[in-house]
């Protein structure tokens, strides 16, 4: 349940940003997590519901992108079917993981008086 | 206006961020990477499942690494007990313990702590033996030079495909306990397990030991003695 040390680092993160903002409220966050990020989904976002009261988040939605693991060849660009073997059947170099790792804050939108 | 206090309106103000989450923990880790790197010390994160039997091959790895010249010590997390350590200790591995307490992984920051106990330095290798898991530990960058994976014969071949996120960043993958072989059923070969490696790993290299028997690991310390090499 790593899940919620990530949330202890995006909730930090967001603070951060927040500060230097000046910002009332932290309206929504976006992240990107891929199939091979080693991040669930599910428990993170209800990490998040759990760790988001009282803290800089409280009230703000969680949107999760998934995105699931590609890989190809890196020599001539020709993706591997889903649980091949990875390694490229015609030049036989390792595959490359095209997308599919990720672990990203991406965007944040926020509440900042307007003065 | 607001005209209560008379400040102004809330606008809402959208940040670009783009950063990974866990972009703290990988600043420590490049900082840790930094001090092994200073010091000449090479950094193994060694992962693996509860009983993949990590501590016994490091306890193996020990006097094979002493006839070669070269000197191991070992820093072990562990939700509880300094047990591993213990065992270390008495190889002849100079050992540090992590208690985790909860947390199922070490992070860059818990081994930055234990790096300031200075006898680190004079090593030639240093294993951190992460907390026994197949999917935490993979997550935290420590500042290691290379990922190893221990995994055992006796926990199925498809463990690989169950836990890919692991396997994937494995720079080696030593299977244990092939003195067990013969004891399990004809499903479980060392060719079963590498087909499922070859399907999680781009480059699946392995080396199958048995701690008990030695079998292996004159193999297994060419590797480590071949990958240190600057």
């Amino acid at each position: 349940m790593h899940e919620y040390s990530i949330v202890q680092a995006l909730l930090d993160r967001v603070s951060v940003e927040a500060q230097a903002r000046g910002a009332s409220r932290v309206v929504s966050l976006r992240i990107r997590l891929g199939e091979l990020s080693g991040v669930d989904p599910g428990l993170l976002a209800t990490a998040f519901d759990t760790f988001r009261e009282r803290s800089v988040c409280e009230g703000a939605s969680l949107a999760i992108h998934q995105s699931h693991a590609v890989w190809a060849c890196p020599r001539c660009q020709v993706p591997i079917e889903r649980g091949a073997p990875l390694r490229c059947t015609g030049c036989a170099v390792p595959a490359r993981l095209i997308e599919g790792d990720e672990l990203v804050l991406e965007r944040i939108e926020m509440e900042v008086p307007d003065v | 206006m607001c005209e209560s206090c008379g400040c102004g309106d809330s606008k809402l103000v959208p940040v670009d961020v783009h950063e990974r989450i866990l972009e703290g923990n990988d600043r420590t880790a490049r900082h840790n990477r930094h001090h092994f790197e200073e010091d000449g010390v090479f950094a193994i994160n060694l992962m693996g499942s509860p009983g993949s039997g990590k501590t016994a091959l490091l306890e193996a790895t020990a006097s094979s690494m002493r006839d070669r010249g070269r000197f191991i010590g070992a820093i072990s997390g562990d939700l509880a007990t300094d047990n591993d350590a213990t065992r270390l200790r008495r190889a002849g591995i100079p050992s540090l313990a992590i208690t985790t307490g909860q947390a199922c992984h070490l992070d860059a920051e818990m081994i930055h702590e234990a790096l300031h106990d200075p006898p680190w330095k004079k090593l030639d290798y240093l294993f951190i033996e992460n907390v026994g898991n197949l999917v935490c530990p993979a997550v935290y960058d420590l500042g290691q030079r290379a990922n190893v994976v221990a995994l055992s014969v006796t926990e199925g071949v498809d463990k690989p495909l169950k836990y890919p996120v692991m396997f994937r960043k494995a720079d080696l993958v030593v299977i244990t306990k092939i003195d067990l072989l013969p004891h399990l059923g004809g499903d479980v070969s060392i060719a079963a397990i590498t087909d499922a490696l070859s399907r999680v790993m781009p480059n699946p290299i392995h080396i199958a030991v048995s701690a008990r028997t030695g079998e292996g690991m004159d193999a297994w310390t060419r590797w480590l003695v071949a990958t240190a090499r600057p």
